[in-house]
């Protein structure tokens, strides 16, 4: 079973990776990689409230997902998302969870309506107003291909442009020992069920037990495997490329997604 | 939509082991609330535990899974032949045409909050023997779920907080409709951990009594926990004379504030007028409303404004919370095996713990139970961040 859509709008950030443009030499080898920890911009689009209370999370997905709708020249608030992230808010996490450990189990109510895994949705709605379907996935390491098999049932059964907010962001010590991701990271595509003006690539995926497609450089294929949003890699840089061909994305243990891209 | 088949359902919640015994639970208002003695927990509140999840010993292949979400989880799978159905469904279907949809908040963050009171004393480092990627992290309820059975399709965890688990019913849906898989293990599975517990206390939004849903004195949620689950395939062509169906799922999101609803509960309806479109029904044909009726305050006075608005005063409801407790994460999957369960028994749960219907929530809430044979019926899940799902049951057959 094949599933097939268009891309429409790209958002990246990451260390040494502060858009898609930049991204795109990047992933081409115009430009060497020069990995440095990722910034994150402030949250212009929400209320002051909520833009003091928002965690990396939140700023990762809104500063990915903004840039990807932007690219496609569409209304946010129009939009059905699918969220996949291999974890919540990390820093918020571990402050909750030493807290408890602690003689003084007051977590705070902002920490805690920020712990939940939809955090970042909740913000997304607030920031751009849209009051459509969100689905908020976790699939551990295979959150990029669950959240990207998501996006593409969404478009192809409910024919609705949809937009995949793929992001990852780092637990500090102690945690981070027990999951080692290596920075914050996000991924964001606008995928439209027909080609249009707009559509940079038609993507058809498939389920394939092929292993998954490494990144030739070093440091980037180390991007890849040091976080799981990054998995998504590989489908950009064949964009990056102008080139149509097949990668193979990592999913689960013994499931990987196999992608043809043909540039529109 | 093309209506799904709840082949096989079940439920583990405070009120019961299986349906059997919520089933009997409902009948005799026997609700599942005790006051709070979890863990180390000091809050005066009442929860809805789960007896002898402790007890459960994970198969030894899956050793790593080991903690108290997945042992509810366990526990739920073996009730009511739940197992040997997904069995008997790998076999027909073969294990890569079988997918997984699991709704969880916390998953087994429990371990988590247990591991930091074990920290070393000098390095600050977490004990040796804590895993994180098969207990805390989100994914691991649907994974051990996938593992339990050998399954090998697309798998997912649904999190967003207390609809999650009537959200894997959209995303099961989608993917049988996309023709990825031909069966989907759906379902939810909270258990009882500190985050929730001191988060909602945080909030103000716990009770210190059984919670009262629609009362004039509600004041706030009591946490439960609970493992529930349903098989969906594709209709065969001959239906048994009980059989339900799915007929409709909604899904809106607030876009209003991160721990409150719409005030006038606007998503809420978006939700329940979706799920009504895609079923192809009206209003009216909605027999029975099994509400998300939290008890807090803002919850069922949003959700009032909601349904008020768009069924009128007149069609039964009630939230079977005041049993249960709120079991977050896994709610929508418990209420959609109690909607599955009322209409094969033609029976409308009261909520319990309501001893005065708040007036200024004029819905047709139900205090008693009542024998009623229903075709339609509809289940709200709401939840932070500003999630709704609404979903639509039906019988295959007119009762």
């Amino acid at each position: 079973m094949k599933l097939t859509a268009y891309i429409e709008g790209i958002g990246l950030l990451g260390a040494g990776l502060t858009d898609w443009p930049t991204a795109q030499s990047v992933l081409t080898g115009q430009q060497a990689y020069q990995p440095s920890r990722t910034v994150l911009p402030a949250p212009t689009l929400l209320p002051p409230a909520e833009r003091r209370r928002s965690s990396a999370i939140v700023k990762l997905t809104l500063a990915t997902g903004l840039e990807a709708v932007a690219a496609a020249g569409l209304d946010a608030a129009t939009l059905p998302c699918v969220f996949s992230a291999s974890g919540g808010d990390g820093e918020n996490c571990h402050a909750i969870c030493a807290m408890l450990a602690s003689d003084d189990r007051a977590i705070s109510p902002t920490r805690f309506h920020n712990s939940v895994h939809n955090a970042a949705a909740g913000y997304w709605g607030i920031a751009t107003g849209a009051m459509t379907n969100a689905s908020v996935l976790c699939a551990f390491d295979a959150s990029f291909g669950a959240g990207l098999l998501e996006t593409l049932t969404q478009v192809v059964v409910d024919d609705a442009r949809t937009l995949l907010l793929a992001c990852d962001t780092q637990y500090p010590e102690p945690l981070h020992s027990a999951r080692p991701i290596t920075d914050n990271f996000g991924i964001a595509l606008v995928l439209a069920p027909q080609r249009s003006a707009r559509s940079l690539a038609q993507i058809s995926v498939t389920l394939t037990a092929d292993p998954a497609q490494p990144l030739d450089d070093a440091a980037l294929e180390s991007l890849r495997l040091g976080i799981p949003a990054a998995r998504g890699l590989p489908l950009l840089r064949a964009i990056a490329l102008r080139q149509d061909g097949r990668v193979v994305l990592d999913y689960l243990d013994t499931q990987r997604l196999a992608v043809a891209v043909t540039l529109c | 939509m093309n209506a799904l088949y709840l082949s096989h359902f079940t439920a583990t919640s405070a009120i019961g082991q299986g349906l059997d015994q919520t089933l009997d639970a409902l009948r005799q208002h026997r609700g599942g609330l005790h006051p709070c003695a979890f863990d180390t927990v000091d809050l005066a509140t009442c929860i809805g535990e789960v007896a002898g999840v402790d007890a459960i010993v994970l198969p030894a292949r899956l050793a790593a899974f080991d903690c108290r979400n997945n042992r509810l989880a366990q526990l739920g799978l073996e009730q009511d032949g739940f197992a040997e159905a997904v069995r008997a469904a790998v076999k027909k279907y073969g294990p890569t045409r079988i997918g997984v949809f699991i709704g969880t908040s916390t998953a087994g963050i429990l371990q988590t909050e247990l591991a930091y009171r074990r920290r070393d004393a000098e390095t600050g480092a977490l004990p040796a023997d804590f895993i994180y990627g098969t207990t805390h992290n989100t994914f691991s309820v649907a994974d051990f779920t996938r593992q339990y059975f050998g399954l090998n399709g697309p798998a997912v965890a649904v999190s967003s907080a207390c609809s999650s688990s009537a959200k894997v019913f959209a995303s099961a849906r989608r993917m049988l409709a996309a023709g990825l898989i031909d069966a989907a293990v759906v379902g939810g599975v909270d258990s009882l951990c500190l985050t929730t517990l001191y988060g909602f206390n945080s909030l103000g939004l716990i009770s210190t009594q059984p919670c009262r849903p629609f009362d004039v004195e509600r004041d706030g949620i009591s946490i439960g926990e609970a493992a529930a689950f349903a098989l969906l395939e594709r209709p065969p062509a001959i239906l048994p004379d009980a059989a339900v169906l799915l007929l409709g799922v909604g899904e809106s999101s607030d876009a209003y504030h991160m721990s409150s609803p719409h005030p006038d509960g606007l998503g809420a309806r978006m939700a329940m007028q979706a799920a009504l479109d895609m079923a192809g029904l009206q209003p009216a044909d909605i027999d029975y409303i099994n509400l998300h009726g939290t008890a807090t305050q803002s919850n069922d006075a949003a959700e009032a404004k909601a349904v008020m608005g768009l069924f009128g005063p007149a069609t039964p409801c009630s939230s079977t919370k005041g049993a249960t407790g709120h079991t977050l994460g896994a709610a929508g999957g418990v209420e959609a095996v109690i909607c599955a369960l009322a209409l094969q028994h033609g029976l409308q749960p009261a909520g319990l713990n309501t001893r005065q219907t708040d007036a200024a929530l004029p819905l047709n809430y139900l205090r008693d139970n009542r024998s009623q044979p229903m075709r339609y019926v509809l289940s709200n899940s709401f939840g932070f961040g500003g999630t709704n799902c609404s979903l639509i049951f039906g019988r295959a057959h007119q009762p």
